[in-house]
């Protein structure tokens, strides 16, 4: 029977929420929460002897010392397969399980598996680099989720051929299989140009890359001249939330007037993040958004002025086109409001 | 949220704990902070002492938003 060592962040291990996330690295036997639905999966073909529970902040804030703890272990327990998640939409989380997969199979030289929504940073990091099923975005996929990851942990054990990401629900990118398609490419063409002149959906065999990078803006000349504007995916919020800006999947950002403010206190402000432990930015916001600091800059003439209004919105689970839609509205506003640099801050 | 303020016209510098992220998402200028939950805080230090690398870190911010930079920079702020 093939062994299996599993990967889990502090909330999958059943220790907790955000308030936990600084968990340390820690291992058990058996199967841990998911881990039960893989070893209903796997049968008699294999059996996850170990889980590893680590917090998302102390893996992400802690790379290289959590790398090497846990590398230890999986040592220690020499697996036929390292497998991690499935992170869903989580970043940390998704981070976390893209490294230490790609140091197990590096280092160790073990086969890895992981799972992850699209848009989870982690992704984009480690596509290249090892097998990562694509998942949807919250744990509501996980029922979906874990029989894709078994049929292909299993294969990537037995050392057995892997098909295409086609094939077997692998993001496309890490290796490059050939194989037979039933239909001839210019039949499969003219499908397609059928489907497209119909309105009708189809999927391109050539996605082409989305390169978006933005170059970088030539400096601000005189800071002690320019209007300063705060921006942050922290979720940091006038007390009580007023906008009801969501705690994770954001549908909105809010706009906040700071005049006047010298310090975001306890009893004025605080976070509606959903996916960082609260305690420290709500005894003090400014530990995610310096007003505090800005402001006494702007009185010492250090800067020229700290814009009067903020804004804000919860970074996790959001999507990636959301959080654009949302810069680019008041990216504009800020324009318009003579802002000649930005500082944003994130959790 | 950073390329479309910078696409915009405006200049940014992103402070964020994980870095690597950063890269990632396609910050231009970047500085590291502290951790997760409190970026520019650290709880285990007094109110002046945490104020004071608040200070710092956003002071090499506004040092990185008056460098030229050429491609993805990381500014790594003195303690």
């Amino acid at each position: 029977m093939l062994k299996i060592l599993h990967y889990i962040n502090q909330f999958y291990g059943g220790i907790g929420g955000e308030e936990h996330a600084g968990h340390l690295p820690e291992m058990r036997e058996g199967a841990v929460g998911p881990g039960t639905a893989f070893a209903a999966a796997f049968g008699a073909d294999a059996t996850i002897t170990h889980t590893i529970i680590c917090g998302d902040s102390y893996f992400g804030e802690n790379l290289e010392e959590a790398k090497k703890t846990i590398l230890e272990m999986v040592r220690g327990v020499k697996p036929d397969l390292f497998l991690a998640g499935p992170a869903f939409n989580a970043g940390r989380y998704g981070v976390a399980c893209g490294t230490i997969c790609d140091a197990v199979k590096e280092e160790l030289g073990i086969p890895v598996l992981t799972g992850m929504y699209i848009e989870n940073p982690g992704a984009e990091m480690f596509v290249d680099k090892m097998h990562i099923v694509s998942t949807k975005d919250s744990a509501v996929g996980m029922r979906d989720a874990v029989p894709k990851m078994a049929k292909l942990a299993l294969k990537l054990a037995r050392g057995e051929n892997i098909g295409a990401s086609i094939e077997e629900g692998y993001m496309p990118g890490y290796m490059r299989v050939n194989f037979f398609e039933e239909k001839r490419g210019s039949e499969r063409a003219v499908d397609m140009l059928l489907a497209k002149m119909k309105k009708e959906p189809f999927t391109t065999e050539f996605p082409m890359p989305d390169f978006d990078r933005v170059e970088a803006l030539p400096p601000v000349l005189d800071i002690s001249k320019a209007k300063i504007a705060l921006v942050t995916s922290g979720g940091i919020v006038p007390k009580g939330n007023p906008d009801r800006i969501e705690a994770s999947s954001a549908s909105k950002y809010g706009e906040y007037d700071i005049a006047g403010v010298d310090d975001l206190t306890e009893a004025t402000y605080e976070t509606a993040h959903g996916g960082y432990d609260p305690t420290y930015a709500n005894v003090d916001s400014d530990r995610v958004l310096p007003v505090d600091v800005l402001r006494e800059m702007e009185n010492a003439g250090k800067i020229g002025s700290l814009h009067n209004k903020f804004y804000t919105t919860t970074g996790n689970g959001t999507a990636v086109k959301s959080s654009a839609a949302f810069a680019i509205e008041f990216a504009a506003k800020l324009k318009n409001d003579g802002v000649d640099a930005v500082i944003l801050t994130s959790t | 949220m950073v390329k479309e303020v910078e696409r915009a016209g405006i200049p940014v510098v992103h402070i964020c704990t994980v870095t690597p992220i950063s890269m990632t998402v396609g910050a231009n200028r970047i500085v590291p902070a502290i951790a997760i939950p409190h970026p520019l805080g650290n709880p285990k230090l007094s109110m002046a002492e945490e104020k004071e690398i608040r200070t710092k870190i956003v002071e090499t911010s506004l040092q990185a938003l008056a460098t030229p930079v050429d491609g993805q920079t990381i500014f790594e702020v003195k303690y």
